[in-house]
């Protein structure tokens, strides 16, 4: 038995069996962190002994265990909460925070039995589509060092991808579970806006960002959301999805589901050979009865900037807390109160997080309020009725994630615009506050992943995930990893 | 020229819920700095607000009280600004949607009644407190405050002088209190104002250039403040300079305002809706539940005890001046005290013993029954009046049994006639110059042999009967 080719449930049925022990499983995977983790970046804080004395401690419970993730190790994305752990939203600015409390999915994942490895690295403040805007170095793809493995959670999608943690929870706000897991070959999933709590998620856009796993494939994926979802009194933007046990839904029975094509995302600026791996994915499901539909989504010129004029509003706002008066980081020299702010704000932040606070303030500033912020809600509430639209003609809507592979390192830099529209597929989802899978349907010709996306209506992750489950009966890309040997 | 001032007045009161608005922290004021906190009043990365659904309800009856349109979807919105009392950097209030709009309050002023629009109510959080230390030169914050949940009540510019601004903010405070939903303590900052002012030539229809007062917290300084501040700007115009639009601070000590920041400095808040509470939508059925349930307020008590037990309406004015005071008054009636008794003793030993105290009503330890068994006592004539005040002294800070106190010191009127009788030959026997003067028309010879009698009873006798023995011994 390889441990790292098990799915997070293959691994927690082993340990339930006690064919391994959660100390191994533990120890597997710090070990492949500390082979992988010096090229790959993708832990910023790896807490070994805690894992460790955490392994022994849910050994003792394993005969009672619940869950069907009991001791699989995973890893946290470093802008959820850990209590008396590092928190670092991969900015200079909260230097060494560690919070007094847990995230509210922690708590969830803690009950659950699982075992955390550390915290992964990310874009700063999650602002970013390629995990190159952290202060602690570039997370690299481990399909090809060369190469970004997305963002923003691209620490997590490496760690998933590259075999050093069985799953990761990430957040996504405009894509960064999705695109991130569609550049690594792994499955990732954005639950409806509310399914999971947001309590300790250190917010970049509150009305968009929602917390999800990144793991091997649609049953794990299932598994995790079940462990997190539902109403959080700690969270008044939380719901109750009541969709019972996501895990015993997965059936791949998919005769008679509408799968809808929106014309409008196979245009120009998408990739040959992304295109034809993504349509590849409506004949999978087709040959096992489901529908293809094509319809219209007359939107999507709006959608990156509607998103970007109230993610950057929301952030401007969230990120104001960090004034170097409390916690975290503080500048050396300054002189009064004001100095104290402008230079521990000027020095703290990384320049794509200064240009997203700048374009947020200007966008609520008076006098532009209603030309910019007023309009992309107006623009929004469009956006969600096009969706709506869309589900009366079909079950769940096929898309690419991103127009393209994943860029190399660097690339993506220079051109601020460019990255941000290749958020395209993505940030719709999240304006809608719908529910949004990525799964690999193939590779290009450089041997790098390919992810497609499933969309579904509100509360819809039944459908997705079963529909990804049949994908995945099917085809065993979600199986295939990167050759870890290249790594040492 | 004659100059009229125009006033519009932003009350800030601090909601009595057990709780902060959107965490579980204690509201108590006081406190070691800092111990009344937790990672979401402190605004902790990650962490997320949740509405206490006390501040919507004390919002909302506090809407109803001011006759306001209770908007039935309402929403919170953020207002951004830096500074280190605001841990969050911004501030959760009400812009767009406040919870109430469209009131009116009526006053009285001896320039007769009026009514005073309210434009809007809504509901905030309450930021925390530095405290400048100038010894070490360092300012320290303390968040024990932050997420205090506040009601701001927005008027229109109704006001013309003091005295109506102050008559307003009495009916405010009254109105808060009997509703329970605010103590109202200027002094402890539960209740503060800010005033806008301008002035204008009588008659003239537009506004003149206004400017905010702050850091009123008295009547007295808003009063001062007031006066100040017209005079300065009616000062500015008449040497035909022009009043500028900016914030001003009162300067207690000074007795004076000075400039705060201009408009040209003004903030910009970057007001958007809050994200993390969703929107608030009322059923009708919920508004039913608190309108029904909205207790008596004062104006309708003094009516009522105008009408019903028919109390001047100096009385009714008094009794009700505190929402404790007027429960307390309306338990006496009930456990059988005649009206104007109860309110007799309210006005004159309650209120007297409260104030050499330094008490307020709702902090009296004597309860209604105590007071209500002394009055009986008196009424039934085992208890004289000026004994009862002494009784009423002694047991005022302890609320003991009355009939305990009265009879383990001895304190029962003396309805012995025999025995007056005998103590009133006694005296007059021993006085015989007061006889004398008395019959020679010294009517104050009298008063001196009812002392006398008094005297030897200890005060117990009822001085009807002593006052009728004495004069039937001295023939008439």
């Amino acid at each position: 038995m390889v441990l790292r080719e098990l799915t997070a449930l293959e691994l927690g049925a082993a340990i339930k069996k006690g064919e391994v022990s959660i100390k191994e499983a533990a120890q597997a995977a710090l070990d492949a962190v500390a082979v992988q983790d010096q090229a790959l970046n993708a832990f910023i804080t790896v807490t070994g002994e805690r894992a460790l004395d955490r392994a022994e401690k849910l050994q003792a419970g394993v005969k009672d265990a619940q869950s069907p993730l009991y001791g699989v190790p995973m890893a946290i994305k470093d802008n959820i909460c850990t209590k008396g752990v590092k928190t670092s939203c991969a900015s200079k600015i909260l230097g060494d925070f560690a919070p007094p409390y847990d995230a509210a999915v922690v708590d969830r994942l803690a009950e659950a039995g699982a075992l955390s490895l550390g915290k992964l690295n990310m874009d700063e403040f999650a602002m970013g589509s390629t995990s190159e805007t952290s202060f602690y170095g570039p997370v690299k793809n481990p399909w090809d060092l060369d190469r970004v493995p997305g963002g923003s959670s691209g620490g997590a999608a490496a760690a998933v991808a590259a075999g050093m943690s069985w799953y990761a929870i990430g957040s996504d706000t405009g894509g960064s579970i999705r695109q991130p897991a569609s550049y690594c070959g792994v499955t990732g999933m954005k639950p409806t806006y509310g399914a999971v709590s947001r309590y300790g998620l250190i917010a970049y856009a509150s009305s968009l960002d929602q917390i999800g796993p990144l793991c091997r494939d649609a049953a794990d994926c299932a598994a995790i959301l079940d462990a997190l979802q539902g109403k959080d009194p700690k969270d008044g933007t939380s719901l109750d999805g009541q969709y019972g046990n996501l895990l015993s839904g997965l059936t791949g029975d998919v005769r008679g589901m509408k799968i809808g094509l929106p014309v409008d995302c196979y245009g120009d600026g998408l990739d040959g050979e992304v295109k034809t791996a993504v349509l590849a994915v409506a004949d999978v499901l087709k040959a096992r009865g489901a529908e293809v539909v094509e319809l219209s989504f007359p939107v999507m010129e709006y959608v990156v900037p509607t998103y970007y004029i109230i993610a950057a509003a929301e952030a401007s706002s969230n990120l104001s807390r960090f004034d170097g008066v409390k916690y975290g980081w503080r500048a050396q020299e300054y002189e009064g109160l004001a100095d104290l702010y402008r230079k521990t704000r000027t020095q703290g932040f990384g320049a794509e997080v200064k240009r997203r606070i700048l374009l947020g303030a200007f966008v609520l500033s008076s006098g532009y309020y209603d030309a910019y912020y007023k309009k992309a809600l107006q623009v929004k509430a469009v956006i969600k009725e096009a969706f709506d639209k869309a589900f009366q003609q079909c079950d769940l809507l096929l898309t690419p994630v991103a127009p393209a592979t994943a860029p190399r390192l660097g690339e993506s830099l220079s051109d601020p615009l460019k990255m941000y529209l290749s958020d395209v597929y993505t940030v719709s989802v999240n304006l809608a506050g719908l529910p949004g899978l990525s799964m690999p349907c193939g590779f290009d010709a450089k041997g790098l992943p390919i992810g497609a996306q499933l969309i579904g209506p509100h509360f819809g992750e039944g459908t997705l995930l079963n529909a990804a489950h049949a994908f995945q009966l099917d085809t065993d890309y979600h199986k295939r990893a990167p050759k870890g040997g290249d790594l040492a | 020229m004659t100059w009229e001032t125009v006033i519009g007045l932003e009350t800030h009161v601090e909601l009595a819920t057990k709780t902060k608005i959107f965490c579980s922290c204690t509201t108590q004021f006081g406190g070691d700095p800092n111990t009344h906190c937790c990672p979401v009043c402190t605004g902790m990365p990650g962490t997320l607000p949740v509405l206490n659904k006390k501040v919507l309800e004390f919002a909302v009856k506090a809407g109803l009280a001011l006759n306001c349109d209770i908007t039935r979807y309402s929403k919170f919105d953020r207002k951004n600004y830096f500074y280190p009392d605001l841990p969050k950097a911004y501030q959760i209030s009400q812009l767009y949607l406040p919870i109430a709009r469209n009131g009116a309050v009526s006053i009285h002023t001896d320039a007769g009644d009026k009514t005073i629009r309210i434009h809007e109510l809504h509901m905030e959080e309450d930021a925390g407190k530095l405290v400048h230390d100038p010894w070490i030169d360092q300012t320290r914050a303390d968040y024990n405050r932050c997420g205090v949940p506040l009601i701001e009540i927005v008027t229109e510019p109704d006001f013309r002088t003091a005295d109506e601004v102050i008559a307003y903010l009495e009916k405010l405070k009254e109105t808060l209190q009997y509703l329970g939903v605010s103590d109202c303590k200027m002094q402890e900052g539960s209740l503060r104002c800010d005033v806008n002012l301008s002035v204008r030539p009588v008659g003239a229809e537009e506004l003149g250039t206004r400017t905010e007062m702050k850091n009123l917290n008295s009547f007295k300084a808003i009063v001062r403040a007031i006066d100040y501040e017209a005079k300065r700007q009616i000062e500015l115009i008449g040497e035909g300079r022009r009043v500028v639009q900016e914030t001003r601070r009162w300067d207690e000590n000074k007795d004076a305002t000075y400039a705060m920041r201009s408009k040209e400095n003004a903030q910009d808040y970057r007001y958007f809706p809050e994200p993390d509470i969703p929107p608030i939508e009322l059923s009708q059925a919920y508004l039913d539940g608190l309108r029904s349930a909205q207790p008596e307020l004062a104006e309708e008590k003094r009516a009522r005890y105008r009408r019903g037990y028919g109390l001047p309406e100096y009385d009714c004015r008094m009794i009700t001046s505190d929402s404790a005071l007027a429960r307390f008054f309306e338990e006496l009636v009930e456990l059988g005290a005649p009206p104007k008794q109860g309110a007799n003793w309210i006005m004159g030993e309650v209120l007297g013993a409260l104030s050499a105290r330094a008490l307020e009503p709702r902090d009296m330890k004597l309860t209604a029954p105590t007071l209500a068994r002394l009055i009986a006592l008196v009424g039934e004539g085992k208890l004289n009046r000026n004994t009862a005040v002494k009784v009423f002294e002694a047991i005022f800070d302890t609320d003991v049994d009355v009939d305990a106190y009265v009879k383990e010191h001895g304190l029962e009127q003396v309805n012995d006639d025999g025995l007056v009788r005998e103590i009133c030959a006694r005296v007059l026997e021993a006085n015989p110059q007061s006889v004398a003067d008395y019959r020679g028309g010294k009517e104050k010879a009298f008063g001196f042999l009812v002392g006398q009698v008094m005297r030897e009873l200890k005060g117990r006798a009822n001085p009807q009967s002593v006052n009728a023995v004495l004069r039937e011994l001295l023939g008439g």
